[in-house]
């Protein structure tokens, strides 16, 4: 260990004791924070929101949304026993939705004053009359009900931004350290960001709402290289999902505990057995399955895309026209239970009001494997009027939008949508000794599917050859191809509730220009009969 | 969109307009060079660390959306961010701010400085560069692009739904305006200041039953060169030849490339330039047994792959993000590996000058053939548009995934005869250019999945033998 790093670990620990006896007493603590320009800029910036919906409506607007968000947010990037990067940041502004005659308008700055506000206001304004010469189909707005105000704060233990930052190296340094220990790895690298979104919303309609919501995000990488250099394997900590939590997830993601098995596995890999392309019983691990129900069921699931408006970039649907999809189609076996639900704990979607002021609402996707309902927003639910009088329900939006900036513009993006758990508790270990012939993956790995959301291709981070019940061995290059509607209602056996796990990502793209949503998804271990494995190993 | 004139002053001293004056932008103009060289002098008078470099990102962007033959969003934005870099001794942090107050400017540094202050020792730290010499080069910026209001964006987005409407089709699409100012200065006098207009124009037309589906696309830093009725009368074109596709056996197969799917491929290599992951054993460059493949042929002689923010067919910024000057970086040369990208640490340590990394545009060598001499000399074959949903499955062959999409055809006997179901890949580029039968002339290609306008591409369209089909999908 070098001078500086020991002093740095030194210092570290030190920080964590003085942390531990008093409220961040440590000089270490003392970041300072970004200038408040006044003493209640809350009160300031949803008065702000109240005037920018004032101009709108001035200037014309039928209706409008103001949203003021600020982000904060911290990263630190580290390699073996190095801090790649450390950054601290905060920026803010102001995004203005107007909707005149039926037509959108959108502006955004970063001036937040009294008057940029309103100018920002009648600029959407003015982007609104010039959408709307071309006009075929007017804009209408579901109605929500009464005026939505209030509060709401992700449930963190811990912020994130008031722990010392050489805590948060100490860790990722330790992590590294316990990594590099396993003989054969040569590379660690580890990283965390946090961040915290404070959100200001109004609209024409009386509602104002108030939101901080936080998001961690710890990482690792571990690559094993072989001692000629002619192959390296990556190990990925995909266990680790980012969370809409606070400095605890980092703490119990223990990094510096799992490293020394994600090394192992990573040099383990180096000797795996290369993967006999052909059918095989697939069970897979939540780890895994998160990002396959991400892409085979929610992205589907999502009605602008039925109704051909992400066509030139995220694409359009298999599951359209919704007349006739909606309630009919048996999109995979009856095991199969998919629901919506923005209410979960720590998930990253989680929010008191979408990003048009909706309350999210808690509903079913896929029910018994039929699919019963879209994801959708203010402006979407109308289109499916027909369905919701055929079925009982009211016409409303289900809470489903969002924007990832205050400059960007509000859209459907999707809820949380994860899979029930079985009625039986079968674990992990109960599908593998149910299964004759088959491969077992754990985390996610590649991931490639086709613009209407059919062909699929899945890799993942450490496959295990199943043969009479046992795990015995491990398989290198291993990614399967599906159908989505054949993958689904090949599944047989899944999990239940006490092997649920919530995974997730901050990179769910859509949108042009594109956005990133951030998701969570929870599932459980499940079996696919007959999938097609393919080998990814070329020789260079 | 940027440059609309009037400009509000400082916060809260914004003076009574005429009531005749038309709806005010609500944002500054980009900042010019004294600006940004005065908000970089000023950040510096607050600093106190032994060395500050200070970014600055200044931007409108502004955007179209249609779908369904109509304007779905449009938008405009505008921002402008310093991130503050502080050092002292080894130690290095930063932070960023979007605010430019002084108080605020005075904040941000003071947030640096002490995460620096609190940050390990940098074994790697690389001091900061003194006074450089930057190339200029006025081909990146537009007066025409920079001056696209919402009514001109308007325009170019109904010259395609109109050809969609027309012909009873269905247009999507997105038009995408970036005016962006950049500048990195540091308190050891070294000042870099770029601006940058770049507009990219993509349409994706459907048939109204869904089972046809066309894609045009085009990229420029001047939207005048952008002919927004042809892009949707290609679109338009191929959305209806691809209705009544069949699906074809997977396989190894010859293909056809336009420039985009050409684009989509020969950029991935881009991400495996790093001098540092070769040297260390983890990239495709990696020699076996120990250093890296510079100098040894790796793709068919005839492929010359450049990087070059100062040429004129792919302008750029002429820096890297820490105030290098960036010029020509031929990589691979006659198909030889000639040089990877070196950062300041990297190449002090291999004693290699640095190149300022792999930014900077991507230009390919071409050969004289046409797309129609490319098909007439297929006995089997398939055309491809453009490829999707493109995702690393094993860096050790720069080995990736991903689709067809919005026109693909099969060639028979020297003629395109008929439309065929999409299907994945599993290729990597280096093995394409390696399976290399013609190239044609490099044209510039909006070449990014999300039609972002991107660094720029220029690549010529390709024959290539045995690309590798693993399924068959259901996609339109």
């Amino acid at each position: 260990m070098s001078a500086s790093r020991r002093e740095f670990v030194k210092s570290a620990a030190a920080a964590a004791a003085l942390t531990a006896i008093g409220p961040h007493a440590s000089a270490l603590a003392a970041v300072p924070e970004i200038h408040v320009p006044t003493q209640r800029m809350e009160d300031d910036y949803a008065a702000l929101c109240l005037r920018a919906i004032e101009a709108a409506r001035a200037a014309g607007a039928q209706y409008a949304d103001a949203r003021i968000a600020r982000y904060r947010s911290q990263g630190i990037n580290t390699r073996e026993r190095r801090v790649q990067g450390l950054s601290d940041n905060e920026t803010a502004g102001i995004g203005v939705r107007t909707l005149v005659n039926g037509a959108w308008g959108f502006a955004a700055t970063a001036e937040l004053t009294t008057d940029a506000v309103a100018a920002v206001a009648r600029s959407a304004v003015a982007q609104a009359r010039a959408n709307r010469a071309a006009l075929a189909r007017p804009v209408q707005l579901a109605p929500y009900g009464a005026a939505q105000k209030g509060t709401w704060r992700s449930p963190i233990k811990t912020d994130p931004f008031t722990i010392p930052i050489a805590d948060k190296v100490a860790v990722l340094l330790a992590a590294n350290d316990a990594a590099m220990k396993v003989r054969g790895v040569r590379f660690a690298n580890s990283g965390v960001n946090f961040l915290r979104e404070e959100k200001w919303f109004a609209n024409t309609e009386g509602s104002a709402t108030e939101q901080v919501l936080f998001r961690c995000t710890p990482g690792m990488n571990i690559t094993a290289v072989s001692a000629d250099n002619s192959d390296f394997q990556t190990r990925a900590a995909n266990e680790i999902a980012p969370r809409g939590l606070g400095y605890e997830h980092f703490l119990e993601s223990d990094l510096v505990g799992n490293a020394p098995k994600w090394a192992d596995e990573a040099v383990q890999k180096l000797s795996a057995k290369p993967v006999e392309v052909g059918r095989y019983d697939l069970i897979l691990h939540p780890t895994h399955l998160w990002l396959t129900i991400h892409e085979s069921i929610a992205h589907p699931t999502e009605l602008d895309r039925a109704l051909g408006f992400e066509a030139n970039y995220a694409g359009t649907s298999f599951v359209a026209p919704p007349e006739k999809f909606l309630g009919t189609y048996q999109y995979g076996s009856t095991m199969l239970n998919i629901q919506a639900d923005r209410s979960q704990t720590g998930s990253l979607s989680a929010c008191g009001w979408d990003d048009e002021g909706v309350a999210p609402e808690v509903y079913d996707i896929i029910k018994d494997g039929m699919f019963v309902d879209y994801q959708t927003t203010r402006e979407q639910a109308p289109y499916l009027d027909w369905y919701y009088k055929k079925i009982g329900k009211p016409t409303r939006s289900h809470g489903n939008s969002y924007a990832q900036y205050w400059s960007d513009v509000q859209f459907q993006r999707m809820p949380n949508i994860s899979q029930l758990p079985g009625e039986r508790d079968l674990t992990w270990e109960d599908l593998i000794a149910a299964t004759d012939r088959g491969i077992a993956i754990v985390g996610d790995g590649s991931f490639s599917i086709d613009q209407q959301r059919y062909n699929a291709q899945f890799g993942g981070q450490v496959f295990y050859e199943v043969r009479g019940g046992k795990i015995t061995g491990m398989l290198k290059d291993v990614a399967y191809q599906m159908r989505t509607p054949e993958f689904w209602k090949s599944m047989d056996m899944i999990g239940g509730r006490s092997s649920y796990f919530l995974g997730g990502a901050n990179g769910d793209g859509k949108g042009q220009p594109a956005q990133s949503n951030a998701v969570s998804h929870g599932c459980v271990p499940s079996r696919f009969r007959n999938v097609n494995v393919i080998n990814t190993g070329r020789s260079a | 969109m940027a440059n609309h004139g009037s400009r509000p002053s400082a916060p809260g001293v914004d003076g009574p307009r005429s009531l005749f004056e038309p709806p005010r932008v609500a944002a500054p103009a980009l900042l010019t060079r004294d600006e940004a060289d005065a908000v970089t002098k000023k950040v510096l008078s607050f600093a106190t660390a032994d060395e500050t470099r200070v970014t600055i990102g200044s931007s409108a962007s502004g955007n179209m959306r249609f779908a369904v033959n109509q304007v779905s969003t449009s938008g405009d934005s505008f921002d402008t961010t310093i991130t503050v870099r502080s050092t002292f001794g080894k130690r290095s942090a930063s932070s960023t701010t979007n605010k430019r107050d002084d108080a605020s400017l005075k904040s941000v540094v003071e947030r640096a400085e002490a995460l620096a202050k609190l940050a390990p020792e940098d074994p790697e730290a690389m001091p900061e560069l003194g006074p450089q010499n930057y190339a200029t080069s006025s081909a990146a910026w537009s007066d025409a692009t920079a001056a696209l209001d919402a009514a001109k964006r308007a325009n170019a987005v109904n010259a395609i739904t109109s050809v969609a409407k027309a012909e009873n089709l269905v247009s999507t699409g997105f038009l995408d305006v970036n005016v962006g100012a950049f500048s990195i200065g540091n308190n050891k006098g070294m000042f870099a200041y770029h601006r940058q207009t770049a507009v990219a124009l993509t349409t994706t037309v459907r048939t109204p039953d869904g089972t046809g589906s066309g894609w045009a696309g085009a990229t420029a830093n001047d939207f005048t060169t952008i002919d927004a009725a042809a892009l949707g009368r290609r679109a338009a074109d191929k959305a209806k030849r691809s209705t009544n596709s069949v699906a074809i056996e997977p396989g190894r197969y010859t293909v056809v490339l336009e420039p985009t799917a050409v684009a989509n491929m020969v950029q991935l290599i881009g991400g495996s330039l790093n001098a540092r992951a070769a040297d260390e054993g983890r990239s495709f460059f990696s020699k076996p047994g120990g250093g890296t493949k510079i100098g040894m042929k790796v793709v068919d002689e005839r492929v010359t792959l450049i990087s070059d923010p100062n040429d004129p067919e792919t302008p750029g910024a002429p820096f890297s993000f820490d105030g290098q000057p960036m010029g020509r970086r031929v990589w691979i040369e006659n198909g030889v590996l000639k040089t990877l990208a070196y950062d300041r640490y990297w190449a002090q340590r291999q004693g290699v000058p640095p190149n300022g990394g792999a930014g900077g545009g991507l230009m390919m060598s071409g050969g004289d053939a046409t797309i129609e001499q490319m098909i007439a000399s297929t006995e089997r074959g398939i055309l491809c548009t453009r490829f999707w949903y493109i995702r690393g499955v094993d860096q050790r062959t720069i080995l990736f995934t991903g689709l067809t999409r919005d026109g693909t055809f099969l060639i028979e006997n020297g003629k395109v005869t008929r439309a065929i179901k999409n299907m994945r890949w599993n290729e990597s580029p280096i093995f394409m250019l390696n399976n290399l039968e013609m190239m044609g002339r490099p044209v510039r290609v909006s070449s990014s999945e999300s039609g972002s306008a991107g660094q720029a591409v220029v690549v010529p369209p390709i024959k290539a033998r045995d690309f590798n089909f693993t399924s068959a999908s259901d996609a339109v």
